[in-house]
């Protein structure tokens, strides 16, 4: 071969391990009852679900009185919380489709997981607008275009209403992307299952797939395809929920760089947020080598990256804000700093912009339990970027007789730790019923797996 | 009844099943398949496979979506319910580019997956011969196979095992099949099947009932029918007399109403009242429509006093009498408003626009019966 091999000197799937073992790791948590820590760690997420899902009902029975929402401040922690957990899926739509196109094979080892915590983050956002609407039961009915008796339709002008679209064709996608990369892995589950009703249930969504050359050529391509169409679609989907502030003309929200700042942050919480989870999966399962400390750099150096975009974003939102002469955004954001969110604005600043600058060192980016630390500052860093978004500029917007201050009541807090409850709920549950490691994909680019030349001439 | 389908050979490593295909293929067998737990890269030019065409649907799928939902979107800003909302224009085709894109990737991605799930793989299905067999479970897992058709037109049992032993198979399996399980079909009316429908039949009346019926009445679905409000005829511990709804502070006027000044004073109306309305045509129009509607049944279409109560009701007295001809507008309008003798009033059933518009009416009515030589010039 005359061109070099760059991704050689790196290895992403250690320990030399034969296809046949890759199986047995990978499945083993499938196959066992789950240890002590496991039901503890789930002890613990559906407390924090119980919670969360006894503050929702006391708010549909009276009310969404019981938020702190208040006159200038409408949007409060219900669209925060969205922001944040739609933007946490976005790492996985990056890591499944925008890493494969560029053929970087390190995602293969966290590609599923990553999905699996787009779908768990995209369906905890889903509950916020919904919530918001105030009476849930019927939210399909204010927000999908059907025939209806009054001859209504809802508003194409709306960034609310392509809102309603990005987010739902994005669960869609993601979760047609998710399933088509489980299909393979259902039918080894199936040829390893022991029990019928395993046997039966593995069947059925296998859909009984054979391993045929002839369909992994189809495969194949439609998950390019797949890829392809995610790829601009987990960008659109961060852009328009972003257009839900920016077509807005409140100041702090009118902004144009919204659209790329706002991705940039999602897959940076998103980053830090699979960071974490990996971190603790790897340990828990015995799986050190299939996740090796190569790939978590990798994530590092993202996350580095990502941070730098984002405060970057920061310091140019400042600038235009003096330079465009404009007083009123000119006053939004030096009261951001500076007024009486200004603590949530610099816990926001360090967390994302400070902190992760210690990525630039190499010891830090590969010690455990330092990125682990570093990626919960970002998390907490990105949770207060969209709580000073949102909440600095609806509590002194152009009219000061109709100034307010927010602060959330406990129903908020309960509500918010509910959705970190049933997040964590769905993963340890993912964790426990589904490889969470695509077993074909890491077999693919295993030591040895592909022929070493192209088999014409055999030694 | 047991068939063979095919003579599986599994082999050991990617360099020898991708020699093994190329010689397959080169051998001139059509119905063959390789098996591999994971994709092998160049396996698609060992097999001499064309090009995969999904592609060609998602674009298809996707373009026609997207100009699918655009038109809609045209239609209903433009067609079925044009209405303007923040002075944007009905076209405004950058507000639709979002939607429009979200539909493209939306049936893209979804309907590509299922063309290729149930036209090109024949998926779900669990009856295929391979399955469950040794050599399955041994691909799915860590060989690599092939597996020769008895369909292939070159298949001969013996020729072919000997062919793939000398491609250096390390194992070679004879899959057979029942053709009674592949082929089994099941019957649409078994009974099992139709107490299932049944059930879900009843399962789905009653969870609709339940739910239409019972769920909506009961707090906080009830559509806001429990409200911590007061509403017009409540009782009220709050007020002192218990009752809901303030009376209006005295003297109150509602607007758009003229309180009418003369009620028991028919001289001062007489005198002061001028009608404000002029003697056109719309104005006599609408009150000839409301005399016939209030006045005739006494009266007399025109006013002539014959009644077409035939006596059930006192007559009302003819309108053409000197009596009457000489009153001024404002003592006519104020009999029609309070009403004389049996008259009632009609100030609550007919606007005051309308009641003098009947006094231009009757004044019509007057001139027309009893006209003057100058009338007719």
């Amino acid at each position: 071969m005359s061109t070099i091999d760059y991704t050689k000197n790196e290895v992403f799937v250690e320990g030399n391990r034969t296809l046949k073992q890759i199986d047995d790791v990978i499945i083993a948590p499938l196959d066992r009852i789950p240890n002590l820590k496991f039901f503890i760690a789930l002890g613990f997420t559906l407390t924090l679900l119980l919670i969360g899902t006894v503050a929702i009902g006391l708010s549909f029975y009276y009310g969404t009185g019981l938020w702190g929402n208040n006159n200038p401040v409408g949007w409060a922690w219900p669209i925060v919380n969205f922001v944040f957990w739609v933007g946490i899926g976005h790492a996985g739509t990056l890591i499944s489709a925008i890493l494969f196109l560029l053929r970087q094979k390190w995602r293969n080892g966290i590609a599923r997981f990553a999905e699996a915590m787009t779908i768990f983050a995209v369906i905890t956002a889903l509950i916020f607008p919904i919530i918001h609407t105030g009476r849930p039961w019927v939210a399909a009915v204010y927000l999908l275009p059907y025939p209806n008796q009054h001859s209504l339709w809802v508003n194409f002008n709306s960034p609310l209403l392509w809102d309603v679209f990005a987010v739902s064709t994005y669960f869609t996608v993601s979760l047609v992307f998710w399933y088509v990369g489980l299909i393979p892995d259902f039918a080894v589950l199936r040829d390893r299952a022991t029990g019928k009703a395993k046997k039966v249930i593995y069947s059925i969504f296998s859909l009984g797939w054979r391993f045929s050359n002839r369909h992994w050529q189809h495969y194949e391509m439609t998950y390019l395809i797949l890829a392809g169409l995610a790829t601009p679609l987990v960008l659109s989907v961060h852009t328009i929920v972003s257009f839900d502030f920016a077509v807005s003309i409140l100041p702090g929200w009118h902004t144009t760089i919204f659209p790329p700042y706002f991705v940039a942050g999602a897959i940076f919480s998103g980053f830090a947020m699979v960071q974490n989870s990996l971190v603790v999966i790897r340990n828990v399962f015995d799986m050190q080598d299939l996740i090796p400390l190569n790939t978590l750099e990798t994530m590092n150096k993202i996350i580095l990256l990502t941070g730098t975009m984002v405060g970057y974003a920061y310091s140019m939102e400042f600038f235009i804000a003096w330079y465009s002469g404009s007083q009123p955004e000119y006053f939004t954001f030096v009261n951001r700093a500076f007024g009486p969110y200004s603590w949530a604005y610099w816990i926001m600043f360090s967390c994302n912009v400070f902190i992760p600058q210690l990525f630039w060192i190499k010891k830090i980016r590969r010690s455990i339990p330092l990125m682990f630390i570093i990626a919960i500052f970002v998390n907490i860093g990105m949770w207060f970027e969209r709580f000073v978004i949102t909440v600095t500029s609806l509590s002194r917007d152009y009219l000061p007789s109709s100034w307010g201050y927010y602060s959330p009541t406990i129903t908020d807090i309960a509500i918010l730790l509910g959705s970190f409850g049933l997040f964590f709920t769905l993963t340890l549950l993912f964790t426990r019923f589904l490889p969470s490691i695509a077993i074909a994909e890491i077999k693919a680019v295993s030591e040895g797996a592909q022929p070493t030349h192209h088999g014409e001439d055999h030694e | 009844m047991s068939k063979l389908y095919s003579i599986a050979a599994l082999f050991d490593t990617p360099n020898s099943i991708m020699d093994a295909a190329a010689k397959v293929q080169d051998a001139g067998y059509e119905n063959y398949d390789v098996n591999t737990p994971y994709p092998v890269h160049g396996m698609d030019d060992q097999m001499k496979l064309r090009p995969s065409k999904m592609g060609y649907y998602t674009i298809t799928i996707g373009l026609t979506f997207m100009s699918l939902m655009l038109f809609f979107m045209y239609w209903v800003y433009n067609i079925d319910y044009p209405q303007v909302i923040g002075g944007k224009p009905l076209f405004p085709l950058p507000a639709f580019v979002p939607i429009m894109f979200e539909a493209t990737v939306l049936t893209g991605a979804v309907l590509t997956v299922a063309i290729m799930i149930i036209f090109y793989f024949k998926f779900p299905n669990n009856s295929h011969p391979l399955h469950d067999s040794d050599y399955m479970k041994a691909v799915s897992s860590d060989k690599f196979g092939i597996c020769i058709e008895a369909t292939d037109p070159k298949f001969d049992i013996n020729a072919v095992k000997d062919f793939l032993k000398s491609i250096g198979a390390t194992q070679i399996d004879e899959i057979y099949f029942d053709e009674e399980e592949v082929n089994h079909k099941n019957k649409v009316l078994e009974p099992k099947f139709v107490i299932g429908l049944i059930l879900i039949a009843g399962f789905t009346s009653l969870s609709v009932y339940l739910h239409m019926n019972k769920l909506l009445y009961i707090p906080p679905f009830d559509w806001m029918m429990v409200q911590h409000k007061v509403t017009a005829q409540d009782h009220s511990d709050f007020f002192e007399n218990g009752i809901s709804s303030r009376q209006p502070v005295e003297g109150t006027v509602a607007r758009g109403f003229m309180p009418y000044l003369y009620v028991d004073d028919i001289e001062g109306a007489s005198e002061n009242l001028q009608n404000p309305y002029p003697a056109t045509a719309e104005n006599i129009e609408l009150g000839k429509r409301k005399y016939l509607t209030y006045c005739s049944p006494c009266h007399g279409d025109l006013g002539k006093g014959d009644s077409r109560l035939k006596g059930q009701f006192p007559n009302g007295p003819t309108i053409h009498s000197d009596k009457i001809v000489d009153w001024t507008d404002g003592r006519l309008y104020h009999v029609i408003t309070e009403g004389q003798n049996v008259m009632p009033g009609y100030k609550k059933t007919v606007t005051r626009k309308e009641r003098w518009s009947i006094v231009n009416y009757v004044r019509t009515l007057q001139r027309a019966l009893d006209a003057k030589v100058e009338d007719m010039q």
